[in-house]
């Protein structure tokens, strides 16, 4: 992560998007999980080499960026951040595999070109679903959606207050951070003698939080027990939208609709 | 060290999940029969250091390059294996989320790996073995070097064998450890040595949350090892399961369909929506040899999915079409390709557009 | 109505390290006062608001609300009738919107749904932060962040409120508006504050702690202008009884 802030202020945008106002975004979050759930599960259950199957799948995203009205460049600027480890272990196809796939007059394209960038597809489609989840849905409201789903309770709990205190904590540690870095004259990063002090006095200053915070849910009559209330009604729309988009997922998934515009394209060209 | 959904097939990824899943709920049951509702924002705010702590670098001595505390061996130590657990599986679906860090059906995966593994497996059969009854400083501080170590072994190996399996990646095994067992050895290293620092520096500062973690045990709960074993067993049976359906039915999402809509043989059918499109279809194909059929074999060809044996049968199958057809099929797939991006970006900007002037 | 009295007989607190936080504090708090906890940082302030709902157990000595003395058995009933509000609203604040917050108190309650709704929005609105209901805790502004973390213990109408630094970390635009909004309360009140100027204007009574035990209990204004005791208790006069500097200095 390069500067605490800046990832700090990322995560907050990402958060902020969720408090749109479209139609979408009032959708039962429920809904939203599992047509995600549903994409994703299409997508990886491509083989390999397949790339041009892959293009269609992209009409979810987009249209899901349009209709919740989240800003394009932010999502496509986040999926260009590829995990590196994606990168790192996709890399090797090409050298690896070096089967000819494909021939374009004189040039042949090897299977591990065609793996790595159909890898590069597979992640570009499942981080930015995610995203985009998150970005219509709302984090407690996925919390919500995944209990209702049958996620136990305890850890629905436990999703709920690490995403409370996440925003504290980091600003916390943002401000030790500072401090270091503002005695640590020009020096990157410090050593590893003031480090574990430093992490230690965090965690027990995040010890001390949590029992304020409990002494503070007991005076409030907690005993054990977290009443959620029921904001959503899985309607109509939700099962029209679950439905239409498993549909869409289904066909595109069974038939390779790139191959099929590109013969009929073929085919009307003179 | 975040695993990923593009190298995840269904099937590993499914098993995955599953035995994650089924680690959160019985760890969740097992916190709830604690009755200890102090953990319940402890674990929280806990989950919350662990992203401050990660945004906190150092700098690695003779190399220059920064680190951070990674933490699963740290909370397991503080709170246990059962809440621990909790608390690094909620951590990385947060990062799944809003980091894009491996994405959601790559989580199975990650929290075994980054979960499981420490808390389940490293700390109960490494660090309390060590540690005994009586924590010292100094069996305290070895204990943790060395789960630090193992477990920064053990959950990489897991990545590998979970990328192999899915046979989205093209590398072979002894390359793939080489490349990563040594990496995760120094990391590992670095991760005990903080995790010491920071556990001796509570150990001095406030030494009753420690004691209170180590002398903690798991109310009339059988033994950790059992389960562990149960859910090793599970993992085992869920993988291969998925995995000799997914290898005799090379294309898992097929096949379920099959399975659920009762027809044997979805591409031979004619009716519906699908026949219509495959008669659609063989009256726009002009190229020669340019068949649906023949579409589907690579997909066969790529999806082992634990399979090995079937990786290496899979050249002879691609030479088989490896003549003028595969140019026909390869430019009109490229081609249709482009025009369904440019139509589906056109689509959303147009969806856009409209919203905009609503 | 006699819900509303608080009483400390000879409170005695050692915490497990050996410190002696409490000795021998006793005092009679009756309905509809407005009193102020003040002494010096590690005077006892806190150890004596924490058993004001039972957070923690004296060592020796007992506390009653109304009729009723602080036991393990009473503890829920008393906790209804005390509202406490932490120092840090960040403490306070741990669900994930306004509302879940405020509604938290009253669903532990059992409050059935819609009576449990007519409470938050009375809190709210009582707090004037209704319009914040949706917003999560941490996109609201510290003087927000106070006003709603009152609402979280309004909404279980308790009938004494225990407050810790309300007015610490605002700014004093923030700072005006509570103090405009806590003197409206009828409740019992009990602050505890290094704010002596806020404490001279909505307390009419002040105890001062001094190293676990009580030195003096009176009317705010005699107290504030007993230097002597206020020095020995590393106290000082409000700024607004310290006469004006630029003024006295022309005289």
């Amino acid at each position: 992560m390069p500067s605490i802030e800046g990832a700090l202020l990322d995560f907050k945008r990402l958060d902020q998007l969720a408090t749109g106002d479209t139609a979408i975004h009032h959708l039962d979050p429920r809904a939203k999980v599992l047509v995600t759930l549903v994409f994703i599960v299409s997508v990886i259950s491509f083989g390999r080499y397949e790339l041009t199957a892959m293009a269609p799948f992209f009409i979810f995203p987009v249209v899901m960026v349009a209709l919740g009205n989240l800003p394009p460049l932010y999502i496509v600027k986040k999926i260009m951040l590829l995990c590196p480890f994606v990168l790192m272990v996709g890399v090797f196809n090409p050298i690896f595999d070096r089967t000819i796939l494909v021939q374009f007059g004189p040039i042949g394209i090897s299977g591990g070109w065609i793996s790595f960038a159909s890898i590069i597809a597979r992640s570009a489609l499942t981080v930015s679903v995610a995203l985009i989840l998150v970005g219509l849905t709302g984090f407690p409201a996925i919390c919500w959606a995944l209990e209702r789903l049958g996620m136990p309770q305890a850890f629905a709990v436990q999703l709920v207050f690490l995403y409370r205190y996440i925003f504290v904590l980091t600003d916390e540690g943002a401000r030790m951070a500072r401090a270091r870095e503002l005695r640590s004259f020009g020096v990157k990063g410090l050593g590893m003698k003031a480090y574990g002090p430093l992490l230690g006095h965090l965690l027990l200053r995040t010890w001390s939080r949590a029992e304020r915070i409990h002494m503070a849910m007991l005076t409030r009559g907690f005993t054990g027990e977290f009443h959620t209330r029921n904001e959503f009604r899985f309607g109509k729309r939700e099962i029209l939208f679950l439905l239409g988009w498993t549909a869409v997922f289904a066909l595109l998934r069974l038939n390779n609709c790139s191959q099929l515009c590109g013969a009929l394209f073929i085919r009307i060209l003179p | 060290m975040h695993m990923a959904d593009a190298l995840l097939s269904p099937a590993v990824g499914g098993a995955m999940w599953a035995v994650s899943a089924g680690a959160i709920a019985f760890s969740s049951q097992k916190v709830r029969k604690e009755l200890d509702d102090r953990k319940v924002p402890l674990m929280g705010v806990l989950g919350a250091f662990l992203f401050a702590a990660q945004m906190i670098n150092f700098t690695i001595p003779a190399t220059g390059s920064s680190g951070h505390l990674g933490g699963g061996l740290l909370l397991t130590i503080l709170l246990g294996p059962h809440a621990a657990f909790l608390t690094i599986a909620s951590v990385l679906v947060v990062q799944a989320l809003f980091f894009a860090d491996g994405g959601l059906l790559a989580l199975g995966c990650n929290i075994f790996n980054m979960g499981f593994i420490p808390a389940f497996i490293v700390y109960p059969l490494i660090h309390k073995r060590i540690v005994g009854n009586e924590p010292s400083q100094a069996r305290l501080a070895a204990a943790t070097m060395l789960s630090a170590i193992i477990g920064l072994q053990l959950g990489p190996f897991g990545v590998v064998l979970e990328t192999l399996f899915s046979g989205i990646s093209s590398l072979p095994f002894s390359t793939f450890v080489l490349l990563m067992q040594p990496i995760h050895l120094a990391i590992g290293i670095i991760e005990g040595v903080v995790t010491v620092a920071v556990v001796s520096f509570v150990f001095k500062a406030r030494p009753e949350i420690l004691k209170g973690a180590l002398e903690a045990r798991p109310i009339g709960g059988q033994p950790v090892r059992n389960v562990v074993l149960t859910f090793l067993v599970a993992a085992f049976l869920a993988g291969g399961v998925v995995s000799w359906y997914a290898s005799k039915n090379p294309d898992g999402l097929e096949w379920a369909i099959t399975k659920v809509t009762g027809k044997a043989d979805l591409e031979g059918s004619k009716q519906g929506l699908h026949g219509a499109l495959a008669a659609l279809q063989e009256a726009t194909a002009f190229l020669p040899d340019y068949s649906f059929k023949k579409s589907a074999e690579p997909k066969e060809a790529a999806m082992p999915a634990g399979e090995l044996k079937k990786d290496q049968a899979r050249p002879q199958g691609e030479q088989k079409k490896d003549d003028g057809s595969k140019l026909g099929t390869s430019v009109s797939g490229l081609l249709g390709s482009l025009m369904v991006l440019v139509l589906a970006f056109l689509c959303g900007f147009l969806l856009k557009k409209r919203g905009q002037a609503v | 109505m006699s819900h509303h009295i608080v009483e400390v007989k000879d409170l005695h607190h050692v915490y497990p390290d050996g410190t002696v936080a409490l000795d021998g504090v006793s005092f009679r708090i009756t309905h509809g006062e407005s009193v102020a906890l003040i002494g010096a940082n590690g005077a006892g302030k806190s150890t004596l608001m924490l058993h004001l709902n039972g957070y923690l157990t004296p060592s020796s000595g007992e506390v009653r609300i109304g009729d009723t003395p602080l036991t393990r058995s009473t503890l829920p009933e008393i906790r209804r009738t005390v509202g406490v509000v932490f120092q840090d609203p960040d403490d306070q604040l741990f669900m994930p919107t306004v509302y879940d917050d405020v509604a938290f108190g009253p669903l532990n309650q059992g409050l059935p749904g819609p009576e449990a709704e007519q409470r938050v929005m009375q809190a709210l609105e009582r707090v004037g932060a209704a319009h914040l209901r949706c917003k999560p805790p941490y996109r609201l502004s510290g003087g927000e962040k106070k006003r709603v973390a009152i609402a979280t213990v309004l909404s279980m109408s308790p009938d004494i409120l225990v407050m810790d630094e309300p007015t610490s970390g605002l700014d004093p635009y923030a700072r005006r508006q509570l103090l405009a909004l806590l003197s409206d309360f009828h409740h019992t009140k009990i602050f505890t504050s290094h704010d002596l100027d806020m404490v001279l204007e909505l307390c009419d009574r002040t105890i001062v702690l001094h190293e676990g035990k009580i030195r003096a209990d009176g009317p705010t204004r005699d107290i504030f202008r007993d230097d002597a005791l206020l020095a020995q208790c590393r106290l000082e006069r409000p700024f607004s009884m310290q006469g004006c500097p630029v003024c006295s200095q022309r005289s």
